[in-house]
């Protein structure tokens, strides 16, 4: 039994890096379509990295072995990092060594050495955009952990699974600390992600980017590794969000109906947050960096009525 | 919260809005929106009376959550639009000094008043028991945003939101006030309304605006502010232009 619930946590980690990119492709064909255009195919994405796989990799040469091993270390951590959060399954192993605190570690340690990437090579864009970077993340991460504890406090744990299985078990209830959370999540989500508000997935523009900044200098293996890594932190964030405050379909057994459903729901609440990210996307414009400050104030803000709502309105009823 | 009928859930839920929205008063810069926040909070208090007449089948409160409605959602929302369209305040922004400082000193009243009601919960009272605590948080918020806020039309929306959470005290600790008492208060409000109308225009007609800290000055000249805070630091550069 064990051997088999391995071999599913490893499929579903397979999984995740094979769907991160679709999921990309599925939000810019609904932007596109939203925006009039046609959009380029739903694949693109997988195009893009093969394209970017199969090309010579070429380092600048001020740049010191970390700018060769940070492209791994951040794939991997992040791959790790969305491996733990429940995808089909509920009672996979790898749940029940990492929890959420490790998940918002391991993102943490990507984020860490993509930084020190882009400032390794010492050209001015890199360091600007590490510096940009260090600054959403750091107001992010703190909101992020107070929506996430606000969650741990309704199942008094802090596993992910367990948080999941409180809901599944309780049935739908309408409660407040949960609203609060998933607005706190989706406002941390939309930073870390660098989706519009905060920074533009789709522009090279020296003076509005962040994450591209850091990836300047990049090219080849290195770059598709970077890309992909950024698609999984997307799907990581999706699934988080969709699977822990929409939990209902997701497979409590190791049957391949079971399996199969849960599939098909989280492949369906996937594409309606994508849908819903585009439409976000295309309704907002992108705020100035110094505004975004004051935007993941109000997610910290948010986190933190979750927690106190949770604590006043429903520990006594 | 397991064992409550969905009714009853939602109640909180609406409860929970209203002290969410009564933050993005008190952090709203532009007056407009401000007002829009504040009748969507009136809107929600009605909403909380409404639905626990009908968790808790009493039907007396079905008047006061339609006068709330009414009075708070509609009609002074749209008294205070119009008197910010004929002082021609419309596009006013008045920014918060320390924005992060006066959320965070929100956030310990809502902590506060959770800690001076924790002993009447545990009285017992009815399902609504711990909205008082949320309450009293948006009446402590609204006398928050009177101290911090120094343009008048964001004073009074601090003072009307104030009257939304004794009104939802009223309702979630003892079942509504009777309907003269409500009655009084509701005409009180209006009453208020008219004159800080009035008020508007002789303050600004005296000191040529609506930032009532200048009302502190003794002096007839224009003296160079010296603010009683230090402005130095990142967030600063936006609060010199926001103050006239």
């Amino acid at each position: 039994m064990t051997v088999i619930t391995w071999l599913l946590a490893l499929l579903q980690a397979l999984l995740i890096v094979a769907l991160a990119p679709l999921l990309m492709g599925w939000v810019r064909k609904v932007k596109a379509r939203l925006q009039n255009r046609r959009g380029a195919p739903l694949l693109q994405p997988y195009f893009d990295l093969h394209k970017l796989l199969m090309k010579e990799i070429r380092v600048p040469h001020t740049a010191s072995l970390l700018f060769r091993a940070a492209p791994y270390i951040v794939f991997v951590a992040t791959w790790l990092a969305a491996a733990t959060v429940p995808l089909l399954a509920l009672d996979l192993p790898i749940a029940q060594i990492a929890d959420i605190i490790v998940l918002v570690g391991l993102l943490a340690l990507a984020r860490f050495f993509l930084a020190l990437a882009g400032m390794d090579v010492g050209t001015a864009f890199g360091g600007m955009g590490a510096s940009r970077e260090m600054l959403i993340s750091a107001l992010a991460e703190p909101a992020m952990l107070m929506a996430v504890f606000t969650l741990a406090m309704t199942a008094h744990s802090t596993s992910l699974v367990s948080v999941m299985a409180h809901h599944l078990a309780d049935g739908f209830l309408l409660r407040p600390s949960y609203l609060f959370a998933l607005g706190a999540l989706l406002l941390v989500a939309l930073a870390e992600c660098g989706r519009i508000p905060v920074d533009n997935p789709a522009t090279h523009l020296e003076l509005t980017m962040v994450h591209e900044a850091m990836l300047l200098e990049y090219s080849g293996r290195h770059l598709a590794l970077m890309e992909w890594a950024a698609q999984v932190k997307l799907l990581l964030y999706g699934v988080l969000i969709t699977n822990v405050f929409f939990p209902w379909g997701v497979a409590q057994e190791f049957s391949v109906t079971a399996l199969g459903v849960g599939f098909m729901a989280v492949l369906g609440k996937l594409m309606i947050l994508g849908a819903a990210l585009a439409l976000a996307e295309t309704t907002l414009a992108k705020m100035r960096l110094f505004r975004v400050p004051a935007f993941l104030n109000l997610a910290l803000l948010l986190a933190l009525l979750g927690l106190l709502s949770h604590v006043i309105l429903e520990i006594g009823a | 919260m397991t064992q409550l009928p969905l009714l009853q859930q939602f109640v909180l839920l609406l409860a929970a809005l209203a002290l969410f929205l009564s933050f993005v008063l008190l952090a709203q810069a532009r007056l407009v929106a401000a007002i829009h926040a504040f009748a969507w909070q009136g809107v929600l208090v009605a909403a909380v009376t409404g639905v626990v007449a009908l968790a808790g089948n009493a039907h007396h409160l079905y008047f006061s959550a339609g006068l709330t409605l009414v009075l708070k959602g509609l009609l002074i929302p749209w008294m205070l639009h119009r008197l910010v369209r004929r002082l021609e305040l419309s596009r006013h922004t008045e920014l918060l000094r320390h924005p992060a400082l006066v959320i965070m000193a929100a956030v310990l009243l809502v902590i506060f008043s959770y800690w001076l009601v924790e002993p009447m919960v545990a009285q017992g009272l009815a399902f609504t028991r711990n909205i008082v605590a949320v309450s009293l948080a948006v009446v402590l918020i609204g006398l928050l945003m009177m101290v911090f806020r120094q343009q008048a039309v964001a004073q009074v929306l601090g003072f009307m939101s104030m009257e939304n959470g004794l009104f939802l005290a009223a309702v979630s600790a003892t079942a509504g006030m009777p309907l003269v008492v409500e009655l009084g208060v509701a005409f009180d409000v209006l009453v208020a309304m008219v004159l800080f109308g009035v008020f508007f225009f002789q303050i600004r007609a005296s000191i040529d605006s609506l930032n009532v800290d200048r009302l502190n000055r003794l002096t007839e000249v224009e003296i160079p502010p010296s603010p009683p805070f230090s402005r130095r630091g990142a967030d600063t550069p936006t609060a010199t232009g926001a103050s006239k």
